[in-house]
């Protein structure tokens, strides 16, 4: 009986230690739980701050792009304003060339007049508008040739007087503030006035009463040529003049030297 | 290599016109003095396209547009005309009459060259 008893308690201390070790394996694998869902959410933690690395590197990344973006944008905004400048500029050098070569390519006196009218109309855009040049014996600036108008219907100036004389006398250029003066011609007011100057001396002016229709105003290639038309027009007017006089001596010498020839065989 | 026939009784612009079109890659330019000149060219050369002013002697740019169009050969030939006639009943006129773009003195290269272009290389 004793021995029953003994083996009975030997059996609840058995059950017991039992229920223990169920309890703490029980606990174990809560722990082990625990800490694999630790281990699990540090390696999400990694993760993340991985990839947070890697959007900030990223982001690095866009912003240096686009900053680059930005200025190769304005290098090109850049270059096309150059392409345009440098089209302008080319267009510009075209018309002075083209100017330039028509107002050397003779020596003949109309032709070299018939050259600046037509600079000034197709080149310049002007619709009435006179060459007057000074004569060196009365000191008159005479109308030689016209556009829009009958040159005859110009009248002479003298030197100092109007704005046309003041042009002749200073050989400075005038630009009316009001390019489209209805009153211009009427009073033989230019509205734009530019000296024909050898060096300093004053050979004469072209006077603009009146510009087309459709032109605003005056551009910078504009102002090239009349700062051209200032200087090779005069030159070329200048030496056609001289060329046709020296012509007409040349003739006349020529023709005394024939009556001469002629004489003695009489 | 396209041909554009220039009409222009003034060799300022005859030159200026002719250096805007040597801009324009294999373009060759051929030069007529007036309308009747431009005929006889017309005849004897093939032409891509005219760029003509209105103000010539002998025969006008007008007088040219309406003859050209007139002939079935040309229905089709582009016509540009460069004048310093700038009033826009001059603009419908040349356009009425078959010019097919019309641009008023000073020209602009540029525009001048973006025209000829959108024909000869549209």
């Amino acid at each position: 009986m004793k021995r029953a008893d003994e083996f009975l308690q030997m059996f609840r201390q058995g059950e017991e230690f039992t229920k223990e070790l169920l309890k703490e394996n029980e606990k174990l694998r809560f722990r082990i739980a625990q800490l694999e869902e630790t281990i699990e959410r540090s390696s999400a933690d990694a993760k993340m701050k991985l990839y947070e690395e890697r959007i900030g590197s990223l982001e690095e990344q866009l912003k240096s792009l686009m900053e680059r973006y930005q200025q190769v944008e304005d290098e090109n905004k850049d270059f096309a304003s150059k392409y345009v400048e440098v089209e302008e500029q080319n267009n510009a050098l075209a018309n002075l060339y083209v100017a330039s070569y028509q107002l050397h390519s003779t020596l003949d006196f109309n032709e070299v007049l018939r050259i600046v009218l037509e600079i000034v109309i197709n080149l310049i855009g002007s619709e009435v508008f006179a060459i007057l040049l000074i004569d060196e014996k009365t000191g008159e600036i005479v109308p030689v040739a016209a556009e829009g108008t009958q040159v005859d219907s110009i009248p002479k100036f003298r030197v100092g007087e109007g704005i046309i004389g003041t042009v002749a006398k200073d050989g400075e250029s005038y630009f009316s503030p009001d390019l489209n003066d209805s009153d211009s011609l009427a009073h033989w007011n230019p509205v734009v006035c530019i000296p024909l100057k050898i060096k300093e001396h004053v050979i004469g002016v072209i006077a603009i009463f009146s510009l087309l229709e459709q032109k605003g105003g005056f551009t910078n290639v504009d102002y090239e040529l009349f700062h051209l038309l200032a200087g090779h027009a005069a030159t070329a007017i200048f030496s056609a003049k001289l060329y046709s006089q020296s012509e007409r001596k040349r003739t006349t010498i020529q023709s005394f030297l024939e009556l001469l020839k002629e004489k003695p065989s009489r | 290599m396209p041909n554009i026939l220039v009409v222009e009784d003034s060799p300022t612009m005859r030159q200026l016109i002719t250096f805007a079109m040597k801009r324009i890659a294999n373009t060759k330019v051929i030069e007529a003095t007036d309308g009747v000149d431009a005929l006889k060219k017309l005849s004897s050369e093939s032409v891509d396209l005219i760029l003509a002013d209105i103000n010539m002697p002998v025969m006008d740019g007008l007088k040219l547009v309406s003859l050209v169009r007139n002939n079935a050969a040309y229905k089709d030939l582009p016509i540009i005309i460069i004048t310093t006639e700038g009033a826009k009943e001059d603009k419908e006129r040349a356009l009425a009459i078959g010019a097919n773009a019309y641009l008023a003195k000073p020209i602009q290269t540029q525009e001048l060259i973006r025209i000829v272009n959108s024909f000869i290389n549209p």
